[in-house]
């Protein structure tokens, strides 16, 4: 449903060039949540940007329901990592939450149900009239996800969406972001430079190389459905996959590359 | 690269606007009589650059400009340096100035008129006033702007009060007060022009003023250009000063 | 009942010290025969005949239209001007030297240069003050939607929010406090050229009257139309005071909490 193709970004500064991305190719099903891991400067968000339409590939492309991806499509919602900047300050949150919606053409009432229900849903249903910046960044962070959700998108894109939150928070939003997927069935893109945080979250987990970036491994995660931080971080099984793409990430650091050439698959 | 390729382009539209000059009266577009071509108006500034008279009336603006600029420096520089040191004043100082700052410049022009004449002290009395409001809301910032706990610690090593000024409050200070300098000079240009223009002191605007009633329309725009030249000037001058001052500072300043 | 005690210290804050000073200028000024600084009193009284006559729909009202329709010219005109500018660097790359020069003129200089191409009346004094006061509004303007932030903007594209409506929820918003800021600049420079126009060549008007005053040496008079012209622009001052608060009211919020 969405395909990454053979992705490739090249950055021309004063003269020089950079290629940040070289190859990488992905795909994923309909309702898929998949993480997206690599060492620092792995051109995460450069792929993440490409994705969204926010930035054009030097070469390749990125293909979602049939049609390629040429500046920003319909159904897509992204959430950003500095939560404080993608929210308007001079709105309320419920105002912030309704305003993709209005452009979406829904009326008074559908916006109003979808406004209400999505902070109903990240527990924010008693903040809907504050400003943004009157709340904890945690909360800020679970109204640009609300927003996200509200509009409905076939896809999410989160780009390292809780980096610069607590560790307490972050679990709670971990499972906020788990529960709303079994909920609502909307594919999801999540890229996350936290191993723990990616296997705990994904059906898979696509491992980058340092750049220039190619997709070093595809590990799928075969843990239970339904996770709970307690329990299922202390499983043996969680401990050898978040083992697995440690190396992974170890490798892509010192410069290594894929085993093999590396065909994406979608899980079972 | 790219900052020379918007310069090109800054030169290339400054160009334009002055070929429009040309062209457009020329042309017919605009009425030639209210608005003569640019070569007209170069014409008269060639002979201004020539004339002696006009030196005579750029320096005596430069002069009213000049001495009511470091009056009202000096002025402000003192007064915010004081109120920022007594912290009774303090609490009211804002309110007082958000309400008599706005009170302008310009009306004190018929009691200038009144007492002075047509002699420069009539212009100076407007540039000091409007430049003493302009530079002392700098200043004010600047010392507000003025670390509590450095200046507690300041005290606690027995710093005397003129040492605490001098360490601590006059380096913060110091972008604020040149800011307020660069300022205080835009607006010192523009009462001193305007003193000249409306009373009739000597200076580039009288110099317009006269043109403007003898309608020797390319001398009155080369005039205008001139005023425009030497504001210019005065901006590049005192961004200038600011940037040299402030490079020693960046390691104080905080973060702009 | 918090609100009403905090309101009155604000106002206490504010008009102490110039009531002060009021009272010292009374006081001082009681037995003065100094030709050029008449006693308060007298000032006052000059004061209640002059103004509150018909002097107010002669002179003071169309001062104030004049001054009103000159600036809102000027701010209607610099949004207009200003919003592509600030959106296309090109633009500004061309624009920028010219402007800048403009900018540098003392407005007061264009006063001669208007009363040759329109003449004596209404329209040659709003042009002035309209000329002269877009400068700050308008670079002002620019400034502030290029320095509309990124992500706010990468936000819009994804939702897909563009023309008017992006212009209307996001880069007027967020360019606000500049132009407000500008705005304040571009009053301070309308008033003054509502003055000065009317004291260089005009036939009614604030500035006309009270230079008319002075040339006939009623002093009481002419102190009396100074006080005016104060008034005038602290109560124009307050104006855009209340008119910054309701716009930017998310914005001192925003500031406070960093």
């Amino acid at each position: 449903m969405l395909c990454v193709r053979h992705l490739r970004k090249v950055y021309e500064a004063s003269g020089r060039s950079v290629e940040a991305v070289h190859d990488v190719d992905f795909s994923l099903r309909q309702g898929e949540l998949v993480c997206v891991v690599g060492p620092s400067g792995a051109g995460k968000t450069t792929i993440l940007r490409c994705i969204s339409g926010l930035l054009t590939p030097t070469s390749g492309e990125v293909v979602l329901d049939g049609r390629r991806v040429d500046g920003p499509p319909e159904g897509m919602a992204v959430v950003f990592q500095d939560y404080g900047r993608s929210l308007f300050p001079w709105m309320k949150v419920r105002q912030n939450v309704e305003l993709p919606l209005r452009e979406k053409g829904l009326r008074g009432p559908e916006r109003r149900r979808l406004v209400d229900q999505s902070l109903e849903a990240v527990g924010l249903a008693a903040a809907a009239n504050a400003y943004p910046w009157q709340l904890s960044g945690g909360m800020q962070q679970r109204v640009a996800i609300a927003r996200a959700v509200a509009y409905e998108p076939e896809v999410l894109l989160m780009d390292e969406p809780f980096a610069s939150v607590d560790a307490q928070t972050r679990a709670e939003l971990e499972d906020l972001v788990r529960s709303l997927w079994t909920r609502l069935g909307v594919t999801i893109v999540f890229v996350t430079h936290d191993i723990d945080e990616s296997v705990y979250l994904g059906e898979r987990v696509i491992v980058l190389s340092a750049s220039p970036t190619v997709v070093m491994e595809d590990v799928p995660i075969d843990l239970d459905a339904v996770r709970d931080q307690l329990t299922t971080r202390s499983e043996p099984r969680f401990g050898q996959l978040r083992t697995r793409v440690y190396e992974l990430i170890q490798k892509a650091k010192e410069g290594g590359q894929p085993a093999s050439p590396q065909l994406s698959t979608p899980s079972r | 690269m790219r900052a020379s390729r918007a310069r090109y382009r800054g030169v290339v539209g400054f160009l334009a606007l002055l070929a429009l000059w040309e062209v457009l009266p020329v042309g017919g577009v605009i009425p030639a009589r209210y608005f003569p071509p640019l070569h007209e108006v170069m014409a008269a500034m060639a002979d201004n650059v020539a004339d002696r008279q006009f030196w005579s009336a750029v320096g005596d603006t430069t002069q009213s400009w000049f001495i009511g600029l470091v009056v009202a420096f000096v002025a402000a520089a003192l007064v915010g340096l004081v109120l920022g040191s007594v912290p009774i004043l303090w609490r009211y100082v804002d309110s007082t100035i958000e309400f008599l700052r706005p009170i302008p410049s310009v009306a004190l022009i018929p009691l200038a008129v009144l007492m002075f004449g047509i002699d420069m002290k009539s212009a100076l009395l407007l540039i000091v006033y409007a430049a003493f409001w302009q530079i002392l809301i700098q200043v004010l910032y600047g010392v507000k702007d003025v670390d509590p706990v450095a200046l507690d610690t300041a005290r606690v090593f027995g710093f005397s009060r003129w040492s605490q000024i001098r360490h601590v409050s006059w380096p913060t200070a110091l972008p604020y007060v040149i800011t307020g300098f660069r300022l205080g000079a835009s607006v010192a240009l523009v009462l001193a022009v305007t003193a000249e223009l409306v009373i009739g002191n000597p200076g580039i605007g009288h110099e317009i003023a006269l043109a403007e009633s003898a309608l020797a329309l390319p001398e009155m725009y080369s005039l205008v250009i001139t005023a425009g030249v030497m504001g210019v000037l005065i901006n590049q001058l005192t961004r200038l000063v600011e940037r040299r001052a402030l490079h020693w500072h960046q390691s104080v300043r905080s973060e702009a | 009942m918090a609100g009403v005690t905090n309101a009155f210290q604000r106002l206490t804050k504010i008009f102490l010290v110039p009531a002060v000073l009021f009272v010292a200028w009374f006081a001082s000024s009681r037995d003065s025969t100094s030709f050029f600084f008449p006693p308060l009193r007298k000032i006052l009284e000059a004061f209640a005949d002059t103004w509150f006559s018909d002097r107010w729909s002669a002179d003071i009202v169309p001062s104030l239209l004049r001054l009103a329709a000159g600036f809102l010219i000027a701010v209607a005109l610099a949004l207009v001007i200003g919003v592509p500018l600030g959106h296309s660097k090109r633009a500004r790359d061309y624009a920028e030297p010219a402007l800048e020069f403009f900018r540098a003129i003392p407005p007061t200089v264009m006063i001669p240069v208007l009363l040759v191409i329109s003449g004596v009346g209404d329209t040659s004094k709003v042009a002035v003050i309209a000329f002269g006061c877009i400068w700050p509004m308008l670079l002002n303007t620019i400034e502030g939607v290029r320095s509309v932030d990124s992500l706010l903007k990468d936000t819009c594209d994804i939702y897909r929010i563009h023309g008017l409506t992006r212009l209307r929820v996001l880069t007027l918003r967020a360019a606000s406090p500049q132009i407000v800021t500008g705005m304040r600049t571009g009053l301070s420079i309308a008033i003054i050229l509502m003055v000065i126009s009317e004291m260089f060549a005009s036939k009614d008007g604030l500035g006309f009257t009270i230079i008319q005053f002075q040339r006939t040496f009623s002093i009481p008079e002419m102190w009396s139309g100074i006080l005016l012209l104060g008034m005038i622009g602290v109560a124009l001052s307050l104006l855009m005071r209340v008119f910054e608060m309701v716009v930017l009211r998310w914005y001192e919020g925003a500031r406070e909490r960093g």
